[in-house]
């Protein structure tokens, strides 16, 4: 099985895949708490690369791509945390959570 | 590549475009979980373990359960009449395309440049624990500000608001 000529390559394409979808998730979608999903797919292919990267590089004994993929993690939580305390609390001024109808920003 | 690779990718991608094609909020919700699955155990495979069972925890254990609590707090469970995507979904999804063609196109055309090393890279958690609390020790404290800073935040903004004297 050697479609790719390295394996690096294989899980960049993969990652890239995965950024396309969740972007295209985050522009298509009507629903807010949809696009906080796509922005979290994006987060998450961001982290494939770094590891991936880690992984085949010539130092994964220096740790920085771990290192940098924890941290990316925890930022993550914290923006869903916020992200959907926020759908939540428009939902509740507009009684919606369709963007496309949401176009006040005036409560 | 091995086949766990082909079989993780397919996992990982079809969890990803099941999120974002269902109408269902809910099956949505379980599909990405599927996707996050799938991501850990491609870190996993790519030898990075306590990243895996990082994100095991903090996607699945935590993130999804956020996003069902506001699927269904906010009534997203209900179909939308007008369908689930925007009038100007075209756009998006071409927007989408170019990205991943350029993205694409730089990872074909840096094939011989990219690093080769195929050794499995020695490192225990142990290693990862005395890292965080030495040369990483300031980004650690910063984070742990941040998520304390974003969970007061969160609760602030999502908490009920009292009626406004008039």
């Amino acid at each position: 099985m050697t479609a790719f000529p390295s394996p690096l390559v294989g899980y960049l394409l993969v990652a890239a895949m995965l950024f396309a979808i969740g972007l295209a998730g985050a522009l298509i979608r009507r629903n807010a708490i949809m696009v906080l999903i796509g922005i979290e797919l994006m987060l998450n292919s961001a982290n494939l690369n770094l590891i991936a990267f880690w992984r085949f590089g010539p130092h994964p004994e220096a740790l920085t791509g771990v290192m940098f993929a924890l941290f990316s993690i925890a930022v993550a939580a914290a923006e869903a945390a916020v992200g959907l305390g926020l759908v939540i609390s428009i939902y509740r001024h507009t009684n919606t959570t369709e963007l496309d109808k949401i176009n006040r920003l005036k409560g | 590549m091995s086949p766990v690779f082909y079989i993780l990718a397919t996992l990982t991608i079809g969890g990803a475009l099941a999120a974002m094609l269902l109408k269902h909020l809910i099956h949505a919700a379980l599909a990405v979980t599927i996707a996050f699955a799938g991501m850990a155990l491609l870190f996993l495979e790519l030898d990075a373990q306590f990243v895996g069972f990082a994100q095991i925890l903090v996607y699945i254990g935590a993130v999804a359960i956020l996003i069902v609590f506001a699927i269904l707090l906010t009534r997203g469970a209900d179909l939308p009449k007008e369908g689930v995507f925007s009038r100007s979904w075209i756009t998006g999804l071409a927007i989408a395309a170019g990205v991943f063609a350029v993205i694409g196109w730089a990872i074909l055309q840096s094939i011989d440049a990219v690093p080769q090393r195929n050794a499995v890279p020695a490192v225990s958690v142990h290693d990862i624990g005395n890292a965080l609390v030495g040369r990483y020790v300031l980004p650690l404290e910063i984070v742990a500000l941040l998520l304390t800073a974003a969970t007061i935040g969160a609760v602030i903004v999502a908490m009920h608001e009292k009626e406004r004297s008039r």
